[in-house]
C-alpha cells in the first residue's frame, strides 16, 4: 500500500493496485460520520462501438444500454441490491455519464458489510428475458421525464449542434426505440468487456482505517477469478474540428425561452498534468469572462439579457470538449450574438494579470470547499485517475498558470466556426 | 457528536458550533416572519436586493470581485416556507485561512461582509438603489415564471395551490407575479427596516471557530436598534376534509405528473413526529419503500415514486411521473399502499430497515454544514427543542402500534395529475 501526502490540504490518501488490476484509493476522513464509496468503470453512454470481449470485429451495441446495465446490475435473483444497502442502513445509487459508469453507497454504521455489498453486486451480474422487459417501461418513463425537461433537452441539443457524429451527441439513456433493441445477451457481453477489475476504480473515503479497508479488499477480490486483461478496443469516431450546424431552435411547453452558446474545444487529447493545465485554464478563461464579478456579466444582466439561471461549464474527456454558456432570456437571439461577440472579441485583447490573480483565488478557494464534500473527492478523483492525473494537483497547476495559457486556449477555440447556437423557445411564438 | 451553543447577541440568536472537519468555514443567518399576503412578495424579493451591494461595495460587480478576492468566498441567498413561516436565508462560505499559503485571516472579514450585507445595505436618498430594485424585480418576475416551465415543481405548486386553497401555506415562497410590480425602492426599504425590527433572527457560524472570539465579532458588528420581535406563532389553519378534490389539468408534456397531497394533522412539535418519520420511511420515503416497490419495480409504472413530508405543516405528498394513460392504475396502486399501512400490513423488518436509513440520513445530513443548519433550525421553527441524540433515540423507539395509529390519522385531501393533451381538440 502506497501512502500519498498532501501536506497543505492535510489529506492523506492510500492506494494499491490488486493483481486483477483493480486501483483502490482510501482517503480516510477524520470528524465526519459518514463513508462514501464508489465503484466504477471506464464504461459510459459513448462506448457504442467495441470490440467485445473475446471477438474480433467491432460491434455496434443499441444507445443507452450503459445506462440500462447501470439499472439492470441492482437486481439479482433474491431481489433487489437497493434492499439489502437500507437493511445495512446504507443509501445506494449509480449514475452512468458520458465516460464513466459509478456505482455508490454512503453509511454511517456497518462501512465493512456494505463495502462488501458494493464490490459483490457490481461483481455478479444478473439479467434474464422478464427483469430486461420489466426495466424497459422503468427507463422509458425515465427518458419521458427527461423529454420533458427544457434544460435537459437544451443541453444536449447544444451537444447535437456541435458534434456531428460523435456519440456524446446522443442522450445518455438512449431513445425508447434504441432500448426495445436491448435483450439479456448484449448486456452480458458489455458487462464482460468492460467491467473487468482492470477497467475500474474503488475508491473509498471516510472515517475509516484503511489498513483494514484495503486487507478486505484484497481478501474479496483474491475469493475471485477473473479472465486475464485484456485492451479494450474502442471504435474511435472521426469528427471535423468545426461544428455540426451553427444554430437549433427547439420549440416546447414553455413560457421563458432559454439558450446556450456551445464552444467545441481543439486538443482534448492530452492526459496527466497537461490534460489538467488544459481544463482548467478553459475554465478559469470562462470564469474571467462570464463570472459574476466580470462586467460583460453586469452588463448582461442589467440589460434583462440574463437572470440567476445564467451559468457556463466545460466538459472535458478524451475524445470530446466542449463548453456550454447561457441561461433562460426574454432575447435568446440578443443573448447568442452577444456571447458570441464577447468571445470572438476577447482574442483581440490580453488578459491583465490581477485579474488572473483574482480568478485563480477564486478556483483555489472553491476547490477548498469541494473537499467538505466527499462526493466530490471520490468523484473528481476517480475522473482524473481515468486521465492519469491527481484531483490534489488542482492547486499547483491553477497557480502555475499563465496569461499566455489563457490566450492559447482561447485562439484554440473561440473561432465562429467552432461556436453554435441552440434555444428553446415558447411554442406557436417561432420566429 | 457536535455541539451547538446558543447565545443571544443584541436580539439575534448566534448558535455556534465548533468543528475541524471542514476547510472553510460557514455563516448562515436566517430571518423568520409569519407567511402572509400582504408581505410574501416584498419578503421574496428582499434578501436579492441585499445581496447586490453594500454600502462598500454598492455595485453587485463590486461586491462579487470583493468575494474573489477573499478565496472564492460564497455568497448566496434564498426564501423557504416552513409550515406557515417565511424565511429569509443569507449565507457566506469562506476558506480556512490555515489551508492556503497566504494566510489573511479571513472568518473576521466573513462576519463584518455578511452584517454590511444585512445591515448597511447601498442605499441613495435613504432607501434602496432604484436600479438595484427594478433589476431585481425583473429576475423575480422571471424565478415566479420559471416554475411553469419545469413541470415536476409546477405539479408541487399545483397541488399546494389546490388543497391549501385560502391557507397562507398556498402562497408561493418567491411571492405573487401581480404584487411584484407595486413595489418601489422606498415601500422595500420601509418594509427591511420594520422586518429588522420584529423578525426572529438566528445566526449560525460552523467550523474551527474560537468560540468567544467570534462571540466578540458578532456583537461588534451586529448592531442593532430597537429590536422588538413581534413575530409570535400565528395558529396553524386547520381543515376539515369533507371529500376528496380530484383535480386534472392539460398541458403539452409527455409524462403525466401525479401529485397526491395528504393531511396527516402532525407536527414536528408533536409526540407522534416522530412515528411520523417512521411511516413515511416504510411508505414512500426510500427505495425500500411500499411506493417504489408496488408503483416501480412491481408495475413498472414508474421511473420515481415516492413521498415526502412536510413537517411544520403536517402534510404527507406523494408524487411520480407515469404514462397519461395509467393514471387510475397508478392512483389505485398508491391507495392500496396506504390502506396496507393502516392496517399494518407491513413487516418488522421493514420497521427496521427504514429506522436504519432514516438514522444513516440524519448522521449523513449533519456532516455538511449547510444540512446541519437545516436540521438544528426546525427547533427554532417548531419552538420545540430536540437534541439530534434525542431524535435519533425516541425515533428508534417507536413501535409498530404507533407507525399504525399515524397511519389512521392521515386523511386524503387532493389528487393532481398533469396530463397530456392526447385526444383533445
Amino acid at each position: 500500500m502506497e501512502k500519498l501526502f498532501y501536506e497543505q490540504l492535510q489529506e492523506e490518501l492510500y492506494y494499491e493496485k490488486m493483481p486483477n488490476g483493480l486501483d483502490v484509493y482510501i482517503l480516510p476522513k477524520k470528524g465526519f460520520n459518514k463513508t462514501y464509496a464508489t465503484f466504477t468503470t471506464k464504461y459510459g453512454s459513448i462506448d457504442n462501438q467495441f470490440v467485445p470481449l473475446g471477438q474480433t470485429e467491432m460491434k455496434r451495441v443499441p444507445d443507452g444500454i450503459a445506462h440500462f446495465l447501470e439499472h439492470k446490475l441492482f437486481e439479482k435473483e433474491d431481489g433487489d441490491v437497493f434492499q439489502q444497502f437500507s437493511k445495512q442502513g446504507a443509501s445506494a445509487n449509480a449514475f452512468t455519464s458520458f465516460t464513466r459508469t459509478a456505482y455508490l453507497f454512503s453509511s454511517t454504521t456497518n462501512v465493512e458489510k456494505n463495502l462488501e455489498t458494493l464490490i459483490d453486486f457490481v461483481q455478479s451480474p444478473y439479467f434474464t428475458d422478464k427483469t430486461v422487459e420489466k426495466e424497459k417501461g422503468i427507463i422509458g418513463q425515465e427518458i419521458r421525464m427527461y423529454d420533458d425537461n427544457p434544460d435537459w433537452r437544451l443541453y444536449f441539443g447544444a451537444i447535437q449542434s456541435m458534434y456531428k457524429n460523435h456519440p456524446v451527441r446522443i442522450d445518455i439513456a438512449g431513445t425508447v426505440e434504441s432500448i426495445a433493441e436491448i435483450t439479456k445477451e448484449l448486456l452480458y457481453e458489455c458487462y464482460e468487456t468492460f467491467y473487468h477489475p482492470s477497467n475500474m476504480l474503488l475508491f473509498v473515503v471516510g472515517p475509516v482505517d484503511q489498513e483494514k479497508i484495503m486487507q478486505q479488499i484484497r481478501d474479496n477480490q483474491a475469493r475471485k477469478s477473473f479472465k486475464p486483461a485484456m485492451e479494450i478496443k474502442r471504435f474511435v469516431y472521426s469528427e471535423p474540428e468545426d461544428v455540426a450546424q451553427a444554430k437549433q431552435v427547439i420549440p416546447m411547453n414553455v413560457q421563458t425561452p432559454k439558450c446556450l452558446v456551445g464552444i467545441k474545444a481543439k486538443n482534448v487529447s492530452h492526459i496527466g498534468k497537461d490534460k489538467l493545465k488544459h481544463e482548467l485554464a478553459m475554465n478559469v478563461l470562462l470564469d474571467y469572462l462570464f463570472g459574476k464579478s466580470s462586467p460583460h456579466y453586469e452588463r448582461l444582466y442589467s440589460d434583462g439579457l440574463i437572470d440567476e439561471t445564467f451559468s457556463y461549464d466545460y466538459t472535458e474527456e478524451t475524445q470530446f470538449g466542449f463548453a456550454i454558456v447561457g441561461g433562460d432570456t426574454a432575447e435568446p437571439d440578443r443573448l447568442a450574438d452577444e456571447l458570441k461577440k464577447i468571445m470572438l472579441t476577447f482574442r483581440e485583447h490580453s488578459l491583465p494579470d490581477q485579474d488572473l490573480e483574482r480568478v485563480k483565488k477564486k478556483k483555489i478557494g472553491v476547490f477548498l470547499r469541494s473537499l467538505n464534500s466527499p462526493e466530490y473527492i471520490a468523484n473528481q478523483f476517480t475522473r482524473y485517475a481515468f486521465h492519469q492525473v491527481s484531483l490534489f494537483d488542482i492547486v499547483s497547476v491553477l497557480e502555475s498558470l499563465t496569461c499566455q495559457d489563457i490566450e492559447q486556449v482561447a485562439n484554440e477555440c473561440f473561432n465562429e466556426s467552432q461556436i453554435s447556437v441552440c434555444q428553446v423557445v415558447p411554442k406557436n411564438a417561432r420566429e | 457528536m457536535l455541539k451547538e451553543k446558543i447565545t443571544a447577541v443584541n436580539g439575534l440568536n448566534v448558535h455556534t458550533i465548533q468543528t475541524d472537519k471542514y476547510k472553510t468555514n460557514t455563516l448562515v443567518f436566517k430571518m423568520k416572519a409569519p407567511l402572509t399576503k400582504e408581505t410574501v412578495t416584498q419578503r421574496a424579493l428582499l434578501p436579492y436586493v441585499l445581496q447586490s451591494g453594500t454600502k462598500t461595495h454598492p455595485t453587485a460587480t463590486a461586491l462579487r470581485s470583493y468575494l474573489d478576492e477573499l478565496y472564492g468566498a460564497t455568497l448566496n441567498v434564498d426564501l423557504t416556507k416552513k409550515g406557515e413561516q417565511h424565511i429569509i436565508t443569507i449565507r457566506v462560505d469562506i476558506a480556512n485561512e490555515k489551508f492556503l499559503k497566504d494566510s489573511a485571516p479571513l472568518l473576521n472579514k466573513a462576519v463584518q461582509l455578511l452584517s454590511d450585507i444585512i445591515l448597511q445595505p447601498a442605499l441613495e436618498n435613504g432607501e434602496f438603489v432604484a436600479k438595484i430594485v427594478e433589476q431585481e424585480k425583473r429576475s423575480l418576475k422571471q424565478r415566479i415564471q420559471s416554475v411553469y416551465d419545469d413541470k415536476m415543481r409546477y405539479a408541487n405548486l399545483r397541488l399546494i395551490e389546490e388543497m391549501c386553497k385560502g391557507e397562507p401555506y398556498a402562497l408561493h415562497v418567491n411571492g405573487e407575479l401581480k404584487d411584484v410590480d407595486s413595489i418601489t425602492s422606498k415601500s422595500l426599504y420601509g418594509y427591511y427596516q420594520k422586518a429588522l425590527q420584529e423578525d426572529e433572527m438566528d445566526l449560525y457560524i460552523i467550523g474551527d471557530i474560537d468560540e468567544a472570539e467570534v462571540l466578540d465579532l458578532v456583537k461588534s458588528y451586529f448592531q442593532f436598534e430597537n429590536r422588538a420581535v413581534s413575530n409570535r406563532k400565528s395558529p396553524m389553519t386547520k381543515k376539515t376534509i369533507t371529500n376528496v378534490n380530484e383535480v386534472i389539468e392539460k398541458q403539452d408534456v409527455k409524462q403525466g405528473k401525479l401529485n397526491i397531497g395528504y393531511r396527516t394533522s402532525i407536527t414536528y412539535e408533536d409526540d407522534q413526529y416522530y412515528a411520523l418519520q417512521v411511516f413515511n420511511g416504510i411508505f414512500g420515503g426510500f427505495s425500500h419503500s411500499k411506493l417504489f416497490i408496488n408503483v416501480r419495480e412491481k408495475a413498472s409504472l414508474a421511473y420515481y415514486a415516492a413521498s415526502r413530508l412536510e413537517s411544520h405543516k403536517g402534510l404527507l405528498m406523494v408524487m411520480s411521473g407515469i404514462e397519461p394513460s395509467n393514471y387510475e392504475k397508478a392512483v389505485s396502486i398508491i391507495k392500496e399502499q396506504m390502506e396496507a399501512m393502516k392496517k399494518g400490513a407491513f413487516t418488522d423488518e421493514e420497521i427496521v430497515q427504514t429506522k436504519a436509513v432514516i438514522r444513516n440520513q440524519l448522521l449523513e445530513t449533519l456532516d455538511t454544514p449547510r444540512g446541519l443548519v437545516e436540521v438544528l433550525y426546525h427547533n427554532v421553527v417548531s419552538e420545540r427543542r430536540r437534541p439530534v441524540d434525542e431524535w435519533i433515540d425516541a425515533m428508534e423507539k417507536v413501535t409498530r402500534e404507533e407507525i399504525i395509529e399515524v397511519a389512521n390519522k392521515i386523511e386524503l385531501d387532493t389528487i393532481y395529475f398533469l396530463t397530456g393533451m392526447e385526444g383533445e381538440q
